[in-house]
């Protein structure tokens, strides 16, 4: 653990390549559709060695995008979204907003025409 | 027991004790969780209540403190005010690393046909992503800004 304490802290560059892999977003497909799942279970669903998912699971635990559980003897999986809202709030928020005020004004313009709020009248 | 529904991790750059704090007065959920505050004595067999001081019908969710270890772990009960019926049990755990802090929320035990586990599911995410930005950057999400939550 003490080792990936870097990689858990600065996880964005670890999140993209995470999901830069359409089998990585296939196995977070199968946890948002039935979270906390073993090792067995998502093989079972998935057209890949056990070893490809081993090594693909640990990459996705490494981004922070798979929490693990041990539940008695069994290591569950879990679908970890943070990052991503972490990365809407780095990424999409930040441009998502001028967008927003301009759809804003465009509406109080069509709404009361005497008023401007962009530009000249 | 069954599996829990929900796990959710965040690294927060901090240390035990601040992320204990930020989690239980207040003063400081209220800069974070959209607004709302958590309150209680957080000693085991009390009361805690999730709460918008702006609403007439103030109290969002409940609960019975079942574990308090601070500044490591604590476990509370769930419930929906509206649905008595509708609780689940939440497990927070704090555990350091080198000088990070991994905050786990485990959230389970939901009943059958529970409409919390959706609310939960959207919240909790939203709520920890902006509890990380306050405590390193000292500025929150406006969470309320991307959807009504709960968890």
């Amino acid at each position: 653990m003490q080792l990936y304490s870097c990689l858990f802290y600065f996880p964005m560059d670890a999140v993209f390549k995470a999901l830069a892999d359409g089998s990585r977003r296939k196995l977070l497909d199968a946890l948002y559709a039935d979270n906390g799942q073993t090792l067995t279970q998502l093989c079972a669903q998935l057209d890949m060695t056990r070893q490809a998912v081993t090594k693909h699971l640990l990459l996705l635990e490494a981004a922070n995008l798979v929490a693990i559980l041990w539940h008695g003897r069994e290591k569950l999986h879990y679908l970890n979204p943070v990052p991503l809202h972490e990365i809407y709030g780095r990424w999409i928020a930040k441009y998502e907003r001028p967008r927003l005020q301009g759809l804003e004004a465009l509406k109080k313009n069509l709404e009361n025409p005497k008023e401007t709020h962009h530009g000249k009248a | 027991m069954e599996k829990p529904k929900f796990v959710y991790v965040t690294f927060i750059r901090t240390t035990p004790v601040k992320l204990w704090e930020a989690l239980t007065q207040p003063e400081q959920t209220r800069q974070y969780w959209g607004g709302l505050i958590n309150r209680s004595d957080w000693a085991i067999g009390s009361k805690w209540e999730h709460v918008n001081e702006a609403d007439s019908d103030p109290v969002y969710v409940f609960g019975e403190v079942l574990e308090s270890n601070p500044p490591t772990r604590l476990v509370m009960t769930w419930v929906d005010p509206d649905d008595l019926a509708d609780d689940s049990v939440v497990t927070l755990e704090l555990q350091p690393i080198d000088d990070l802090v991994r905050l786990t929320v485990i959230h389970g035990e939901f009943k059958e046909g529970s409409a919390m586990q959706g609310k939960v599911s959207k919240g909790w995410p939203l709520v920890l992503s902006s509890l990380k930005s306050f405590l390193e950057t000292g500025t929150s999400i406006d969470i309320m800004g991307s959807a009504r939550t709960c968890g």
